[in-house]
């Protein structure tokens, strides 16, 4: 076997005054970290296993288990790091290529944390959302160029199809396959109650979803997977999935493990085959394909379904995004470098892609400068934590924004970023039985609604302080924010002031 | 020009606004009476009045009134105007020397009628190619600003107290069926004789109290249809998108007050079946264009006036009516003072539209 | 009347309500202290086997086989909750022996112990529930 020259990164302590071998720790994890030792009659742990995924702390009865990390250190160096020097010996061990999940957690600027946002002060009143009315509602789509009328003069609704919100969220793409059953019934579940919208991601849609249609967006990825025209109309809109920000310009590998029951069914990929998107989709290697396929989703849906182009944030996104504009798509949604992953290549979620907050900016004036800001609505992803920053999302400029990473916090997840190792658990990025049941989507469905709900809360009560009383007088809205620490360069790029400016 | 830091307390604006609705024609005194009732509204840093009906010899031709800093940008925009435009009459705005109104630029008037060989090149209809002239102006010719554009009609503005600006302008000479003027307390831009109200656009003329907290979703949005906010003034945007709204989309006024003061959600979804499809629509298409924050607005149009509050009515605003003459003010003091015996005296609710026009209708 | 329900879909088979009955009828303010140590005995014990679990406690029947078979009259019907009465119990496990979900099991001293909906410790409500990471035990009326 050789030397195994990795030391864990985490270390399981069990305070053993608190410790009454309830076992519910051993029971839980499906790392199998914890055992119970008949002999001694005490638990034990094996730290090398612990991915720091919280399931043991949380259920532990006594408060008797926490995480830390490992103290235990290399020399010193500012520019071989811990996690620099052990990615090489685990390369040079496996040969392979690094995987990581969830989004790229390295210290690159936030962008979001770095902006201010305005309230009114003497000279305009704020507005009390406990006593006015303060509107979340968002219409997503194009809007129309030109008003039309009948003979009698009324005016004609000449809007082509759209997406109606009752707050500016959504929660964003994630596979039946990458995500448990559970895990997308609690989505569709909660995205029908609060009246916004959840996405399929590339996995197609599990048969007992489709009563979820109005709420539902389908996607259709380079691989295809369970499209067919019953899912096409199953949906409140589709969206092509040109990219994902936490991987762009790759595909996707959903092992053959994990091509089981209904997700074989579901993705239409026979059982046990590995499901491959391809990087680029093979009948789009230009923008003139993209507004075929664009079309020919709209005439296999007979133009009552609005089409979404998802990309990721790249360096050129604003040209990208300006020739979406033009293609007949009416949405484009952004996907910043922060955007999780049920699985990426480490090096290229880490390395690729550029902060959403200076794409949207971007992609908003472009937009604008080029008059076809009208022709799509934008939504952004990639690490909305808060509704702070949808805030300072719609104020640059979105119409809306997706959130995955947060949903997915919501349901349980602890953010341990070992998703491809499908032992989840949560229950929630996994597919075995036995973990899969521990989302309970009754409760799972009603913490999202908890959390997008308190965020509508907070997102009013910030409007109300603007003195703004509905959602579509900030978007764009630019003047109600302000940098703090950053460079005019930066500025520029957001379009914003500095603070005390 | 007082600078910004040498500004007292703020406490507000005021707008006043008289209209004939059987054209008759009534000199700018009274108007100056009301708004100076409302002095204590504004702190001397702005003030102008707008007149609709008062160039009955010239109507067919649109009316420049243009501030020059100095002869060089004179120079510059007239030679613009020759080139663009056939200049029927031009002249000094006769002015009286008045105190309290001080730093006068050049302010002249021209009645023009765009050049036909350059109007057909433009391939622009007439207005279109008047107003992208004057935003060309007053963007591109340094120290000339266009500040009134419309036929018949004229704005007259200043820095200073608006009673002391309409004696500046002698008001008294002209006569209009249709008068609205304003007293500026100016918080978002220094007062210069440009930023004062109404703030005009062909035949629009906008004079607005508050300060609007969609300012910069709504010039974000209206500045892609090709208008440039010089001013940053939350008058200059609402009266680009009333032209927008108006001129070159083709809705009509109770329209443009559903879309810049467009009914709640809670209250459109209680109305009947076409009422509500029409509310959905307007607000679903034109959501950029809607207006919060505090303010109330009259709008001149050629042979009418609009009054229009903020959805939540942050500001005060009253009408009042008698015979054929109907008067509109912040306060309701301004209407007595000119009016005791008022036949109606009433509210408007927020985001309700008051619409007078000519009998025998507007444009 | 509100029961204890079981929804074999969502258990997880943690056995935590066996520690949380244990410590609710312990009547210890610190879970640690009363169950260190402890070989617990609880009201609720979970049947497991092939991927099923199920966590099972007295359902307090309508028309209980155990309180008919009481031969000292320890068991009684309050207010719907079936409780035994330890004085009155003489240990004779009829009860046990009567009821068909095993829900019954011998208890200290001698005497029977079950399931009384933490009516009669600390607790005050059943402490299962509480203590369920997956809401699989509910107390609801059905």
């Amino acid at each position: 076997m050789g030397i195994n020259f990795l030391y864990p990164e985490y270390e399981v302590i069990r305070n053993m005054d608190k410790c009454i071998n309830c076992r519910v720790c051993e029971r839980q994890c499906a790392n199998e970290v914890h055992t119970y030792d008949e002999e001694r009659k005490i638990m034990c742990s094996d730290d090398a296993l612990c991915v720091n995924c919280h399931r043991c702390v949380s259920l532990c009865p006594t408060r008797a288990l926490k995480i830390v990390k490992s103290d235990h250190t290399f020399k010193e160096n500012a520019n071989w790091s811990n996690r620099a020097i052990t990615e090489i010996y685990k390369q040079s061990e496996s040969g392979g290529v690094l995987l990581s999940s969830m989004g790229n957690p390295k210290d690159y600027p936030v962008y979001f944390d770095k902006i201010l946002i305005n309230a009114s002060q003497v000279t305009n009143p704020s507005i009390d959302p406990l006593r006015e009315p303060m509107e979340t509602k968002v219409f997503l789509g194009s809007k129309p160029k030109k008003i039309e009328r009948d003979k009698d003069g009324n005016l004609i609704n000449n809007l082509s199809a759209g997406i109606e919100l009752a707050m500016p969220i959504m929660f964003s793409a994630m596979s039946y396959g990458s995500i448990s059953y559970n895990a997308h019934e609690s989505l569709a579940r909660a995205a029908k109650e609060v009246g916004i919208l959840y996405n399929t991601g590339e996995g197609g849609l599990h048969k007992d979803f489709y009563q979820y249609g109005s709420n539902t967006i389908v996607q259709v990825a380079s691989g295809r997977f369970g499209v067919h025209k019953d899912y096409l109309e199953a949906g409140a809109a589709i969206e092509i999935k040109m990219g994902q920000g936490a991987k762009p310009g790759i595909g996707g590998h959903l092992p053959g493990a994990k091509i089981v029951g209904d997700i074989s069914k579901t993705r239409m990929v026979p059982k046990g085959s590995d499901a491959i998107s391809p990087a680029p989709h093979h009948d789009i290697y230009s923008i003139e394909d993209l507004r075929q396929l664009v079309y020919s989703l709209k005439e296999a849906t007979d133009y009552k379904k609005p089409v979404i182009v998802k990309i990721a944030a790249v360096h050129n996104v604003a040209a990208i995004a300006s020739g979406i504009a033009r293609s007949g798509a009416d949405i484009i949604a952004i996907d910043g470098f922060r955007g999780g992953t049920g699985a990426a290549p480490t090096r290229i979620r880490d390395n690729v892609g550029i902060p959403i907050e200076l794409a949207l900016a971007s992609v908003d004036q472009r937009l604008r400068d080029e008059g076809i800001r009208d022709n799509v609505s934008i939504v952004i992803g990639g690490s909305i934590r808060n509704s702070g920053d949808i805030i300072k999302a719609v104020a640059l400029g979105a119409d809306a924004v997706y959130i995955g990473t947060a949903a997915l916090i919501a349901l349980g997840c602890h953010l341990c970023r070992s998703c491809h190792t499908g032992k989840c658990n949560w229950g929630i990025a996994t597919q075995r039985p036995e973990l899969v049941k521990r989302l309970n989507p009754n409760v799972g469905y009603k913490r999202l609604v908890n959390l997008v709900r308190a965020w509508n809360h907070e997102i009013k009560e910030m409007m109300g302080g603007m003195g703004i009383n509905s959602i579509e007088s900030l978007k764009g809205n630019r003047l109600m924010l302000r940098g703090v620490g950053l460079n005019e360069k930066e500025l520029q790029i957001l379009g914003i002031k500095h603070a005390g400016e | 020009m007082l600078r910004e830091g040498e500004i007292r307390i703020p406490s507000g604006c005021a707008i006043s606004g008289i209209f004939s609705k059987s054209g008759k024609r009534i000199s700018g005194e009274a108007i100056i009476k009301s708004i100076a009732t409302m002095h204590d509204r504004s702190n001397g840093l702005g003030g102008g009045f707008a007149a609709y009906g008062i160039y009955p010899e010239y109507k067919d031709y649109y009316a420049f009134h243009i501030f020059y800093d100095g002869n060089i940008s004179k120079r510059e925009c007239e030679e613009f105007l020759e080139r663009h435009f056939d200049i029927i009459n031009l002249s000094k705005i006769p002015t009286r020397k008045t105190q309290g109104i001080t730093d006068v630029p050049l302010i002249w008037r021209y009645f023009v009628t765009p050049l036909s060989t350059k109007l057909s090149d433009s391939q622009l209809d007439e207005k279109e190619f008047v107003a992208r002239c004057v935003m060309k102006i007053n963007t591109k010719i340094d120290g000339a600003y266009v500040f009134s554009s419309g036929k018949n009609m004229g704005v007259f503005k200043a820095v200073g107290y608006p009673e002391d600006v309409g004696e500046f302008y002698r008001l008294s000479e002209y006569e209009g069926y249709c008068w609205t003027a304003h007293g500026r307390y100016p918080t978002n831009t220094p007062g210069w004789w440009g930023g004062a109200h109404p703030f005009a656009l062909l035949d629009y003329s906008v004079v607005h109290n508050g300060e609007i907290s969609s300012y910069d979703a709504n010039r974000r949005t209206i500045e892609m249809y090709g208008y440039k906010c010089t001013l940053q003034t939350d008058t200059e945007a609402i009266t680009y998108i009333i032209d927008y709204l108006n001129r070159r989309i083709g809705l009509n006024l109770e329209e443009i007050s559903s879309v810049v003061a467009a009914p709640f959600w809670q209250v459109i979804d209680r109305m009947p079946k076409e009422e509500k499809e029409k509310h959905t629509y307007l607000r679903n298409a034109f959501p950029s264009l809607l207006i919060t924050g505090p303010f109330s607005i009259l709008v001149g149009f050629d042979g009418g006036m609009m009054a229009l509050n903020d959805r939540l009515k942050l500001r005060s605003m009253v009408v009042g009516e008698k015979d054929d003459m109907v008067y509109i003010a912040s306060e309701e003091c301004a209407i007595r003072v000119i009016e005791q015996n008022l036949d109606k005296v009433w509210s408007p609710q927020g985001g309700e539209a008051v619409i007078v026009t000519l009998n025998g209708g507007a444009k | 009347m509100k029961r204890v329900y079981v929804n074999e879909e969502w258990c997880l088979g943690c056995h935590l309500c066996e520690y949380y009955c244990a410590f609710a009828n312990s009547n210890e303010k610190d879970m640690a202290k009363a169950l260190k140590n402890v070989i617990i005995h609880p009201r609720i014990q979970l049947e497991e086997g092939d991927n099923i679990n199920f966590a099972v406690s007295c359902r307090h029947c309508d028309d209980p086989l155990c309180v008919k078979g009481c031969i000292t009259g320890a068991l009684s019907i309050n207010d719907g909750v079936i409780t035994a009465d330890t004085n009155k119990c003489i240990g004779c496990y009829t009860c046990i022996l009567c009821c068909p979900y095993g829900a019954i099991s011998p208890g200290e001293h001698g005497v029977i112990q079950k399931c009384e909906l933490c009516t009669t410790n600390i607790k005050g409500s059943p402490h299962c529930v509480v203590g369920c990471p997956n809401s699989a035990i509910v107390f609801e009326e059905r």
